[in-house]
């Protein structure tokens, strides 16, 4: 147990030392880029020594949890739990996989931006402050952190019309909702008289703030904002066309790691500060929940590019996020971090084959361009269908016991109608994921040399069979991921006591 | 005395601004602009807080403007537009808008923030005394509000590069 007060330079250097590394780190890389981004060689050790400061920061990560750090009196400005930990290594592992996966794609699309590393860096520090601020303060420079470095990740193919329009669009639509968020937390500061977590969760019952005007515009402000970042319906209008537009690695990056934190944020914010009002923001959540799964689902039926379709396919997965969270408890904090990383695992697989298989203008694979994959790429075509089973939730995959857990924890919580919900729009759901299981192995390819472009280069390859293998592997072993989220939800003890504190029932146990 | 002159900077506040959205001519809008800032920084020190409304003077009235002015002459802004709000529908959803703003200001008006939460009068004005309006800025800006500020300084670092990326011509 190591005791770290937060009031004191050295404490709170020490609380911050993975976010602190990272940064560091990015700002030499930044250095290094200025001197050398003449060759492509460069390009390449720069995303070897951004790999090396994300395995710093998660080594960082790892010593806080190990060391039981807590804070000496209220932690106001970041937290020392095991939910941050938590997600922060799934943000960190997010992004390795996408600097893995762009190694060798910026190589082939000749995009030679050398300050690419420095910038991914620093959004993945905001996604972690994210993840662990205890000040709505802090939440909201960590989300303008993220999200101006990934607005500019999204543009970074300059000869593409349609990166120019994600970027400028997610731009725009971003600012639109920071302001939202901005907004609400004025109002929230209004109403409670502080902007941290923790006091306002302890000021909301002495001050009898429990239906007061400004709390209630505040949350809803709160709501709205938070509900564009993770791309909930129906605030996700601009999910497909920037997704569509940005390149592939980060587009994979904006799916699994920014989505990540935005949704640890709102936990935090809701679990924390706002558990007592559940009655208010619970059938919200609710609504959010049921809607973003019916239409994300619906929706992503009629897309014919995959790109699109895997863009409404992350919609509805917000919508599985949501019900995790509407349960309020403990049981619901660790189906989220289970689910979050076997989300991540899988849409980062996904959109990594996709990046492999479009060469120049992966926007235009149909689902159709996949057909005969099976017959010319066995091993790529397996990966796919293994992505796809998992996004769907086959038995024997990770993503079936990741929503396994979700709807244990929904109807633990009293929440039957929405499991159903999600048991019926997962079904739907099959109906454009095992098309494209089905275009790889049953239908002919096109023409001979329909798949004579991919080629699988190493690192890509390596990476994409490690994911491959680990959504396999925790799909019938998956008890030691299932401990460390358990433990991640502990954060959440004292506070999430409205709800029905339900255990998750013994691992393995389906 | 402050009565009048909050009510007197007020309202040159809130003319200024209406001024500043309606007047057709870019140059004119941002010079009315400056104004409506001047008022605010007058009201800051109304409100206690010198070090804000020098501030404010300085950053807003001075730099931001200077560069909204530059921005202006560099993209040739300088003849009239045409107004955003175009066709009925425009004009109507503007009057939403502004209505829904207006009910908003009188619903937080009548529920103002409960009481405990309120400083007794002097409050700011004895801690300004006593430390001087830098130290009582300064000290919560460096100390409970630490992270924050070092986090805003990554966050403009970012938007720089960001915005070098995107608008360097030859990488």
């Amino acid at each position: 147990m190591l005791l770290l007060d937060l009031d004191r330079g050295w404490g709170l250097l020490r609380a911050m030392a993975p976010e602190t590394l990272l940064t560091l780190w990015a700002l030499a890389l930044l250095l290094d880029a200025a001197w050398h981004h003449r060759d492509s060689g460069a390009q390449r050790r720069a995303g070897w020594l951004a790999l090396a400061g994300l395995a710093l920061s998660a080594a960082a990560t790892v010593w806080l949890w190990a060391s039981g750090a807590a804070p000496a009196g209220l932690s106001t400005t970041i937290a020392l739990d095991r939910f941050r930990y938590a997600v922060d290594l799934i943000v960190l592992v997010a992004a390795a996989l996408a600097v893995l996966l762009s190694v060798e794609y910026l190589d082939r699309e000749q995009l030679r931006i050398p300050e690419y590393h420095a910038l991914l860096l620093l959004a993945t520090v905001g996604m972690m402050l994210l993840a662990g601020g205890e000040d709505l303060f802090v939440l909201f420079l960590g989300l303008e952190l993220m999200s101006v470095s990934v607005y500019v990740l999204a543009g970074l193919d300059r000869r593409s019309p349609a990166s120019a329009e994600a970027a400028l669009k997610y731009f725009l639509l971003g600012a639109f909702a920071s302001a939202f968020l901005l907004y609400g937390i004025a109002l929230l500061y209004g109403a409670t008289g502080s902007t941290k977590l923790q006091i306002i969760a302890r000021q909301i019952g002495p001050l009898g703030l429990l239906t007061h005007p400004m709390l209630l515009a505040g949350l809803a402000l709160l709501l709205i904002g938070f509900g564009f970042k993770i791309a909930a319906v129906p605030f996700h209008m601009w999910t497909p066309d920037v997704y569509d537009g940005a390149p592939t690695p980060v587009t994979g990056f904006m799916a699994t790691a920014v989505k990540a934190a935005a949704f640890a944020a709102l936990i935090r914010v809701l679990l924390e500060a706002f558990s007592d009002v559940h009655a208010l923001w619970g059938p919200v959540i609710w609504w959010l929940a049921a809607v973003t799964m019916v239409v994300g689902n619906l929706v992503a039926l009629a897309q014919r590019s995959v790109k699109r379709m895997l863009a409404y396919s992350s919609i509805a997965h917000a919508g599985y996020l949501l019900t995790a969270l509407v349960a309020d408890s403990m049981a619901g904090a660790a189906a989220f971090l289970f689910y979050l990383l076997f989300y991540t695992l899988m849409t980062m697989g996904a959109f990594a084959i996709l990046a492999l298989k479009g060469r120049g203008g992966e926007r235009d694979v149909m689902v159709d361009d996949l057909a005969g994959l099976g017959e010319a790429h066995p091993w790529l075509a397996l990966a796919m269908a293994v992505c796809m089973l998992s996004l769907l939730g086959f038995p024997g995959t990770a993503g079936f016991i990741g929503k396994w857990y979700v709807l244990v924890a929904a109807t633990g919580a009293g929440y039957p109608g929405l499991a159903a919900i999600l048991v019926v729009t997962s079904v739907i759901s099959a109906g454009y994921y095992l098309p494209v299981v089905m275009a790889m192995y049953m239908k002919p390819q096109a023409h001979e040399r329909a798949h004579a472009g991919v080629l699988v280069p190493r690192i890509a390859g390596a990476t994409l069979a490690v994911m491959v293998a680990a959504l396999l592997v925790f799909g019938v072993w998956p008890n030691r991921v299932l401990d460390a989220a358990r433990a991640g939800s502990h954060a959440f003890i004292p506070r999430a006591m409205t709800a029905a504190v339900t255990p998750l029932p013994p691992a393995g146990a389906p | 005395m402050t009565l009048v002159a909050f009510w007197t900077f007020a309202a040159v506040a809130i003319a200024s601004a209406v001024l500043c959205i309606t007047r057709r001519s870019p140059v004119a809008s941002a010079l009315w602009l400056v104004n409506t800032l001047f008022s605010l920084a007058a009201i800051y020190v109304l409100l206690d807080a010198p070090f804000i409304a020098a501030i404010q003077v300085l950053v807003y009235a001075g730099a931001i403007m200077v560069l909204f002015l530059f921005v202006i002459m560099l993209l040739n802004l300088g003849r009239t537009a045409p107004g955003d709000i175009k066709g009925p529908w425009g004009r109507a959803v503007a009057v939403a808008a502004g209505l829904v703003l207006v009910f908003e200001l009188v619903a937080l008006w009548l529920a103002a923030p409960p009481g405990e939460l309120e400083l007794p009068a002097g409050t700011v004005a004895g801690t300004v005394a006593a430390r001087g309006a830098v130290q009582a800025v300064a000290r919560p800006l460096f100390q409970g509000y630490l992270v924050p500020f070092e986090v805003t300084s990554v966050l403009l670092l970012a938007a720089i590069v960001g915005a070098v990326v995107l608008a360097k011509r030859r990488l």
